[in-house]
C-alpha cells in the first residue's frame, strides 16, 4: 500500500514540475479560459438581464472546454516522449498511474477554477466565492477529470488523437454539466438546501460510479 | 463461404411473417385514439423501436463486459453489431416520435428529458464508431470500443436521472402518471405484439450482422495470406 502511495505521488509530481519548468499546459488553458469567457460576453452582449441568469452555464462551459485542451495536453505529452512506455514498464500499480494522472489534472483545473473565478467575479460585479458554490466546483471537477483522465489516455492512442477527445468526453460528463449548472445556479440565487440537495446527491454519485469504473477499466485502455 | 444456416433462414421468413401481422394489426385491428386520432398509430412502432435500441445497446455493454475477461473475438463484433443496429433503431424511433409530437404537443421536438437524453444517446454511440474508426490494430480497437460501450451504458441512466429532475411532459404508458393515456384491450395487444415483433426484427438482424462481421475478418485473414 505504501508503494501504491509512493508511485502516486511521484508521478503528481513529475506532472507537477514538468509543469513548472515548461508552463505550457496552464499557460494556455487560462488563456483559453479567459477567451471562452470573452466570446459569451460578446454573445450575450445585447442581453445584460440574460448574462446574468447564464452565470453558471458559462462557467461550467469555460471550465469543460478548459479543461478538454490541459487533458488532451497531459496525455500528450507522455505520449509523445515515450514517458507512458516508462511509466507502464515501471513495477508500479497500473491503477497508480491513474491517479496519479487524474490528481494533476484535477490540479490543474483546480488552478484554472481559481484564476477564472476572481476574474468573473471582477468582470461583472458578482461574487462568486460562496462555499456553496465552491463545493459544485469541486465535486463537478472530480468527475470530469477521473472521466477525462481515462478517455484522454484512449484518445490520444488514436489516429485523431486531439479532435476526438471533445466527441468522447462530452456526451458522457453531460450529468456532471447538468447537476453542476443546476447545482451553482441554485447556490447563487439562494435556493433552499432541499432543492439543491439532490443536484449534489447527483455529482456524487456519479463521481463514485465513474472514479470506479474508471479504476477497473484503466488497465484495458494502457495495455500493449 | 458457409451457407446460411438454416435456423436463420427459418428466422428471417418468420420475422418477415411476423412484421407484415404487426404493421396489419397496427392499421386495421387497434381501434382509433379518440383524443390523437390516426397519428396514435405511429406509437406502437415509436416504443417498438425505441425498445429495440435500448436493448442493442444493453447487448453492446454486455458484450463490452465479455469481451474485456474473454478476449474473445467474436463479442467484439457482437458489440459492434449490436451498436450498429441500435442506432439506426433509435434514430427511428426519434423521427416517428418527431411526427407524433408534431400534432400532439405542436412541435418537432422539444428539450424533454426522454428526448433529450434520446439524442445524448445517439451521440455517445456516434462517438463509439468514431473511436472505432481512428484505431488501426483491431485488437486495440476491440479492447477500446468494449471500455466506451461500459462506460456509456453507465452514464447513460444518470443523464436520464438528470434530466428528469426537471418535469416531463412525455406520456407515461407503462405505469402511471398524470399524462398516462389508458389502451383497450386491442391497443394492448398490438403494442405488446409490435414489441415481440420488433424483438425478432433485431435478433434477425443482428445475427446477419455478427455473420457478416465474421466473413469480413475471415476475408482479412486470407488477404494477408495471399500478401505473404
Amino acid at each position: 500500500m505504501r508503494a501504491f502511495w509512493r508511485a502516486l505521488w511521484a508521478i503528481v509530481w513529475k506532472d507537477l514540475a514538468a509543469e513548472v519548468r515548461s508552463r505550457e499546459l496552464l499557460s494556455s488553458m487560462l488563456v483559453f479560459a479567459l477567451l471562452v469567457i470573452l466570446v459569451f460576453d460578446f454573445a450575450l452582449v445585447l442581453d445584460v438581464k440574460a448574462r446574468h441568469s447564464v452565470t453558471a452555464g458559462v462557467l461550467w462551459v469555460t471550465f469543460a472546454f478548459a479543461g478538454t485542451l490541459g487533458l488532451n495536453r497531459s496525455m500528450a505529452q507522455e505520449k509523445d516522449r515515450g514517458c507512458m512506455d516508462g511509466l507502464l514498464l515501471a513495477p508500479v500499480d497500473r491503477s497508480a498511474i491513474y491517479f496519479g494522472k487524474a490528481i494533476g489534472n484535477l490540479f490543474f483545473m483546480f488552478i484554472v477554477e481559481a484564476v477564472v473565478l476572481p476574474v468573473y467575479s471582477l468582470l461583472y460585479n458578482t461574487n462568486l466565492f460562496k462555499p456553496g458554490l465552491l463545493l459544485v466546483v469541486l465535486l463537478g471537477s472530480v468527475g470530469y477529470v477521473a472521466v477525462g483522465t481515462l478517455l484522454s489516455a484512449m484518445a490520444v492512442q488514436t489516429r485523431t488523437r486531439d479532435v476526438l477527445l471533445p466527441i468522447l468526453l462530452f456526451p458522457l460528463v453531460i450529468p456532471v454539466l447538468i447537476a453542476a449548472v443546476n447545482a451553482s445556479t441554485a447556490f447563487l440565487q439562494g435556493w433552499e438546501l432541499a432543492e439543491i440537495s439532490p443536484w449534489i446527491n447527483l455529482l456524487l454519485g456519479y463521481d463514485v460510479i465513474f472514479i470506479a469504473g474508471a479504476f477497473m477499466v484503466f488497465d484495458y485502455i494502457v495495455e500493449e | 463461404m458457409q451457407p446460411k444456416p438454416r435456423t436463420l433462414q427459418i428466422l428471417d421468413l418468420v420475422t418477415v411473417l411476423f412484421f407484415l401481422a404487426a404493421v396489419g394489426m397496427v392499421f386495421f385491428y387497434a381501434p382509433l385514439e379518440a383524443v390523437m386520432g390516426q397519428v396514435q398509430r405511429v406509437f406502437y412502432f415509436h416504443v417498438a423501436t425505441a425498445w429495440v435500441g435500448m436493448l442493442g445497446f444493453l447487448v453492446a455493454a454486455i458484450a463490452g463486459v465479455a469481451y474485456l475477461v474473454k478476449q474473445d473475438r467474436k463479442w467484439d463484433i457482437v458489440g459492434l453489431s449490436a451498436v450498429e443496429i441500435s442506432l439506426v433503431f433509435f434514430f427511428i424511433a426519434i423521427v416517428s416520435g418527431s411526427i407524433w409530437a408534431k400534432p400532439s404537443w405542436g412541435t418537432w421536438w422539444t428539450w424533454e428529458p426522454r428526448l433529450t437524453t434520446a439524442a445524448i444517446v445517439e451521440l455517445v454511440y456516434a462517438a463509439y464508431l468514431l473511436l472505432r474508426q481512428g484505431l488501426e490494430d483491431p485488437e486495440r480497437r476491440a479492447r477500446f470500443g468494449a471500455v466506451y460501450a461500459i462506460l456509456g451504458f453507465i452514464s447513460v441512466p444518470l443523464t436520464f436521472i438528470s434530466i428528469r429532475l426537471f418535469r416531463t411532459i412525455h406520456p407515461v404508458v407503462v405505469g402511471s402518471g398524470a399524462a398516462a393515456f389508458d389502451m383497450s384491450p386491442a391497443m394492448l395487444q398490438t403494442f405488446l405484439f409490435s414489441l415481440w415483433t420488433f424483438s425478432l426484427v433485431f435478433a434477425d438482424l443482428l445475427w446477419h450482422r455478427i455473420r457478416l462481421g465474421r466473413l469480413a475478418e475471415r476475408v482479412e485473414a486470407l488477404k494477408l495470406k495471399i500478401n505473404d
